[in-house]
Parts: structure tokens; C-alpha cells; sequence
């Protein structure tokens, strides 16, 4: 993803007016001479060579993932041509029965707001902490700090599943509880007991993992804030909450668009923490908390290894659509940057 | 409205370097006071200790005092934050805010400054503070618009109005016109001259014939050699200054043989 382009082309430094006149005039005169034939440029083995490779590489990537592309769509056709139930509505996944029954709703449900929850988590915390760092830190704290954070990301996703697994779901029954007690009533925060093996505890295993990434990369957004327009609002008389609100944030806001939707890519394709902490089943609880659900991604490593030939086929085609909700989350993510163009 | 400023032995440092070195002077109310000198001779370091923006910079320090009236800018228990309430600032480069509109630019600070305000309130402030930057006539029409898709002299008048919003007592400005085309300059100088009624205006300039056009007072400032700070050589009429300077220094930076 080139969040970092797009962060970079945001705002900011649009040079003021004639930069100097006489720019263009102090670049010599191409010398005479040097050039005799007009339009061929000279080209020497190593421009050749590497045209070539760079060509070459170009297109057998292309090839690879037109290949793949194909591979998958068969596999999924031929998964869709079997299925009894309804591929986008059935509550059921038994893909190595005869007739196959399968459908992705309950995958796609978990999937989406485990990885909402996550985000709605994580997103405001990573802010907070980029901002920290860039702004509000001495610097012999911004730099370790920001050497931990990082470091976060480099834990295997296996161990945070553990961790979930051994800690989190042990430790999250009381705090449900609670919120059972205040928020029961509205149905999506109720509890009945059991292990927290809910998505709710997968959207907050997620949050955790995906906040080094919007971490670091809205922290780099916020640093490259153009230092004329802190001081222009610091010359304003505001504080230090108001330099950020006015020049740091308007001016970070598509930069942390595309580092949330770096972090939703991979809460949405996140496989062995869910796999390790979440209790599977094919219903749709109303509740948040009660365990129970699946993600994609969890649904294909945990029923992989079991599947025949066409419960294989039908992880493929739930694993297709997974890619087209993460390119439509990315396509999304772009629009809302484009629409605020006109201001950057 | 205006303010006297009361400078006295005031020294300012980037970390171990000092940058100027133990300067006093007097600017006077509703006067403009040039600042002139080579680069690097810390004019702009010294404006920047005018409204305490030079301690923002890493290590920037000051030692001595400024006076604003019968305030001490420096005083334990002074809040920089208001002192920058005070005495506004226009910088070298029209820095406009680019995620706003030309309204809410000039906005900005009120909406810091008084919190809440009535609509039509701030309309008028608005409305008046660009009469006032002479911009009014060419964005009355457009003032929603980014404030970044002006000119670049348009772009430094929507900044002097963003600054005057405010009712700031002094208004600095480090070499306002530098990144501008001549008749954008013209225009600027043309308004310095208005505010002037209403302001205690200090401005740096590279621009010699820039100060003699718009300054009632000149100093000159200078320095013994690279490293070395940059000291106040001295502050006197501008009518004086480039005609008849008390300083031999002076004299020859005016008339080019400086080197
Ligand atoms: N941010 C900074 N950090 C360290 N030194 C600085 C900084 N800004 C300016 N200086 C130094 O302070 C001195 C005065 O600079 P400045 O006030 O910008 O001069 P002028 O505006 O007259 O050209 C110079 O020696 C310059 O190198
Ligand atoms: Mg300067």
C-alpha cells in the first residue's frame, strides 16, 4: 500500500508565489555541439539490460497473479456450482457433506465487526500516542517509546493469540460482567457467562495488533506537519492542543485514514490469533460478548487441514471474497481521501 | 491599541550559541521600525524574541527584558500563550492555513482567542479585518474558498488579516515581501503604512529602499564575524540613517560597501 505517498502529496508546502524569477535564467544554455543527431538518445548496455529486467520482472508479475487469479476462480466456481444453501445468506458451513451446504454470512459478520471493533478501539488510542510522540514527548522519551511501539509489530501473530488465549479471555469474564450490568439491556453488550471467547475479545486481540502500524505511520504523518503552519497558529496565541488541532490534524487526517485502513487490511485478514482464541460456531448472536461466530480467515485455517476436495473449493471462494472486502475497504479509503483534495 | 516596546539588555541563544547579543531599544506606539542588516546577524532571532516564539525552537533561550508598556514579556508567571495573543506575526513565507478556507483563516485566531461568538459577530470581524489587509474586494466573493489557492501576495494579506483579527498592540514581521512579486510588495508596503495607525509595527527587510519607504525608525544590526552574535549597532530616525548615520558601520552597509 503507498500510504506514505499519500501522505506525502497531502498539503502543505505549495511554494508562495514567483519563487525567484530568475530560476529558469541561471540554468546554463544545453551547450552546442555536444549532441549531434536530435532525437536519439544514447543508450549503453547497462540501460539495456536493465530495461529488460525491469521489463521482464514487470511482466512475469503480471503473469503470476493472473495465473493465481485463475487458479482461484475455478476452484470457487466449481465450490458454487455444489452448494445446496445460499453462498451469501446460509448460517451453515458443512462444505464436505453430500449435498454441500455452506454459506458465508456468519464469516462475513464476524469478520466485519470484529475487525469495526478493533478499529474503533485501536484508531483513537494510536492517535493519541503518535501525537504523544511527535509532539508532546521530550525527545529522550519519544525515541525509546517509539522503538516499543514498533517492536509491537514485530511479535509473531501466533503469540498474540496466546496471550489472548491464556490471558485475555480469563481476565475479560469480569469485565463483561460489568457491562452486562450497565449495558445488557441494549443486547449487544449482554453476557451470559461461559469463557470470553467472543468477538468482542477478538476485536480487542486486534486492536492490540494492529496499533503499532496506525501507530507508526500516523506518527511519521505527524511529524512531516509543516513547521510554518505550527508557528503561524502558535503566532495566533494557541496552545499546544490548539497547534494540533489546527495544524497538525487537519493536515495528518489523510495520512491516518490510510494508516487505519493498513491496520483494518490486516484485523481483517488476521488468521491464527482469532484462530487461537475465538470458539467458532455458525450462528449470529446478538451480543457482542457471548462466545461464538468466526472470521474468514479463521473459518479457513481451522477447517482446512479436514476439508475434501470441495470444502477446499469452498474456503477458496470465502477466502475470494475476504480480497474483495479488503479492495473494497481500500477503494473506500481512497474516495475519502480524494473528497478532501480541494483543502490539501 | 499600540504599545510601547521597551527592550533592555536582551541576549539570545540556540543552545550554547548565542545568537544576539545584549540588546536595548525603545519602538515607539503606532510607529514602524525597520530592522536592517546582513543575513545571519539574528534579526529575525531577535523579532522572534518579541513574542517569545523564540523559545519554541529547541534550545532557544533568552536572558534580559522586554517590556510592553509596564509589562515585563519575560516575568515569572507570564503565559507566552498570551503574550503571543498580544503581539501578532506575519512570517517570511504566507504560511495560510491550507485545510482551511479564506473565512475560517482569518477566523482562526478570534475562534482561540473569545472561544464562542455569535455568527454575525464574527462575520463582521471577518469583513473588517480583511478591509483592513486591503484583501476584501478581491475574496468577498470567494471566501469559502481555500485560503492556499491565492496569490502569494493575496496569501500574505490573508495572513496580516488573520494576524489583525485578533486586536493585537504589536504586529512583527520578518521581511514580509521577500517572496513576493514587486507590485504585491507595493501593495503590502501600501498597507503597513495604513496599519501603522492602529499597530506598533516592527519589520525585518532585506530591502533597503523597502525600509527608507516605510519605516519612521531604522537599526541596523551586525555582526563581528561568522559564530560571533549579532549585535545592535544602532537605532535612530530612518531619514538619519540613510542619510547621515552616527555609525561609520551604518554608512557603509547602506551605500553597498559593506563586506
Ligand atoms: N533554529 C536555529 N537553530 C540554531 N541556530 C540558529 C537557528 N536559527 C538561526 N540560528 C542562528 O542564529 C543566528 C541568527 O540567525 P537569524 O536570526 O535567522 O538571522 P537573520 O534573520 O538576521 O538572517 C545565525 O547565526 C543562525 O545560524
Ligand atoms: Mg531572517
Amino acid at each position: 500500500m503507498n500510504d506514505m505517498d499519500i501522505a506525502n502529496s497531502a498539503p502543505a508546502d505549495r511554494p508562495p508565489g514567483p519563487a525567484s524569477p530568475d530560476l529558469t535564467a541561471a540554468q546554463p544554455a544545453p551547450a552546442q555541439g555536444i549532441r549531434t543527431r536530435k532525437s536519439k538518445t544514447t543508450v549503453r548496455p547497462g540501460d539495456r539490460i536493465f530495461l529488460g529486467l525491469s521489463r521482464g520482472s514487470g511482466i512475469l508479475l503480471l503473469v503470476i497473479m493472473a495465473a493465481i487469479a485463475v487458479f482461484l476462480t475455478v476452484r470457487a466456481t466449481h465450490a458454487l456450482s455444489q452448494d445446496e444453501g445460499n453462498f451469501l445468506t446460509t448460517f451453515e458451513w458443512s462444505a464436505n457433506t453430500d449435498p454441500p451446504v455452506f454459506g458465508i454470512a456468519v464469516l462475513a459478520f464476524g469478520t466485519v465487526v470484529s475487525s469495526l471493533i478493533a478499529m474503533l478501539l485501536a484508531v483513537p488510542v494510536a492517535v493519541g500516542i503518535a501525537l504523544f510522540i511527535s509532539h508532546y514527548a521530550p525527545r529522550r522519551l519519544a525515541a525509546p517509546l517509539s522503538y516499543v511501539i514498533d517492536l509491537l509489530a514485530a511479535v509473531p501473530s501466533i503469540v498474540y493469540g496466546l496471550w489472548g488465549a491464556l490471558f485475555l479471555v480469563p481476565h475479560l469474564g469480569g469485565l463483561y460482567g460489568w457491562f452486562d450490568t450497565y449495558f445488557g439491556w441494549t443486547g449487544v453488550l449482554a453476557y451470559h457467562d461461559g469463557a470470553a471467547r467472543s468477538l468482542f475479545t477478538i476485536g480487542i486481540l486486534l486492536a492490540i495488533m494492529i496499533l503499532p502500524i496506525v501507530t507508526s505511520v500516523s506518527r511519521e504523518v505527524f511529524r512531516q506537519a509543516p513547521k510554518m503552519h505550527e508557528e503561524a497558529a502558535l503566532a495566533l496565541g494557541a496552545t499546544r492542543w490548539e497547534v494540533i488541532r489546527m495544524a497538525v490534524l487537519p493536515f495528518g487526517r489523510s495520512g491516518v485514514i490510510s494508516a487505519s485502513m493498513l491496520g483494518l487490511g490486516r484485523a481483517l485478514g488476521e488468521t491464527m490469533a482469532v484462530a487461537t482464541v475465538l470458539s467458532p460456531s455458525f450462528l449470529i448472536s446478538t451480543s457482542l460478548l457471548d462466545p461464538g461466530g468466526g472470521t474468514f480467515a479463521q473459518n479457513i485455517a481451522s477447517s482446512f487441514k479436514e476439508s475434501g476436495e470441495t470444502g477446499k473449493d469452498a474456503l477458496i471462494a470465502s477466502g475470494l471474497v475476504l480480497f474483495v472486502l479488503t479492495l473494497l475497504v481500500n477503494g473506500a479509503a481512497r474516495m475519502i481521501i480524494a473528497r478532501r483534495k480541494e483543502f490539501s | 491599541m499600540a504599545k510601547r516596546i521597551d527592550v533592555s539588555g536582551l541576549s539570545a541563544f540556540y543552545g550554547a550559541h548565542k545568537a544576539i547579543d545584549d540588546i536595548s531599544m525603545t519602538v515607539e506606539p503606532r510607529s514602524v521600525t525597520a530592522f536592517i542588516g546582513p543575513s545571519g546577524c539574528g534579526k529575525s532571532t531577535f523579532l522572534r524574541t518579541l513574542n517569545r516564539m523564540h523559545e519554541v525552537t529547541p534550545g532557544g533561550r533568552v536572558e534580559g527584558k522586554v517590556m510592553l508598556d509596564d509589562e515585563n514579556l519575560y516575568g515569572s508567571g507570564v503565559d507566552p500563550v498570551s503574550v503571543r495573543r498580544t503581539v501578532g506575526m506575519v512570517f517570511q513565507r504566507p504560511n495560510p492555513f491550507p485545510t482551511m478556507s479564506i473565512y475560517e483563516n482569518v477566523a482562526a485566531g478570534i475562534r482561540l482567542n473569545g472561544g464562542r461568538i455569535r455568527k454575525s459577530e464574527l462575520d463582521g470581524v471577518v469583513e473588517k479585518s480583511l478591509k483592513g489587509a486591503n484583501l476584501w474586494k478581491e475574496v468577498k466573493d470567494r471566501l469559502d474558498k481555500p485560503g492556499a489557492g491565492l496569490s502569494g501576495g493575496q496569501q500574505q494579506r490573508l495572513c496580516i488579516a488573520r494576524a489583525i483579527a485578533v486586536e493585537p498592540q504589536v504586529l512583527l514581521m520578518d521581511e514580509p515581501c521577500s517572496a513576493l512579486d514587486p507590485i504585491s510588495t507595493l501593495a503590502i508596503e501600501d498597507l503597513i503604512g495604513e496599519l501603522k495607525e492602529r499597530f506598533t509595527i516592527v519589520i525585518v527587510t532585506h530591502n533597503m529602499q523597502q525600509a527608507a519607504r516605510v519605516s519612521d525608525r531604522t537599526a541596523f544590526f551586525n555582526l563581528a564575524g561568522v559564530g560571533q552574535p549579532g549585535k545592535l549597532v544602532e537605532i535612530d530616525d530612518t531619514e538619519r540613517i540613510f542619510s547621515n548615520p552616527s555609525v561609520q558601520a551604518t554608512e557603509d552597509y547602506i551605500s553597498g560597501r559593506f563586506g
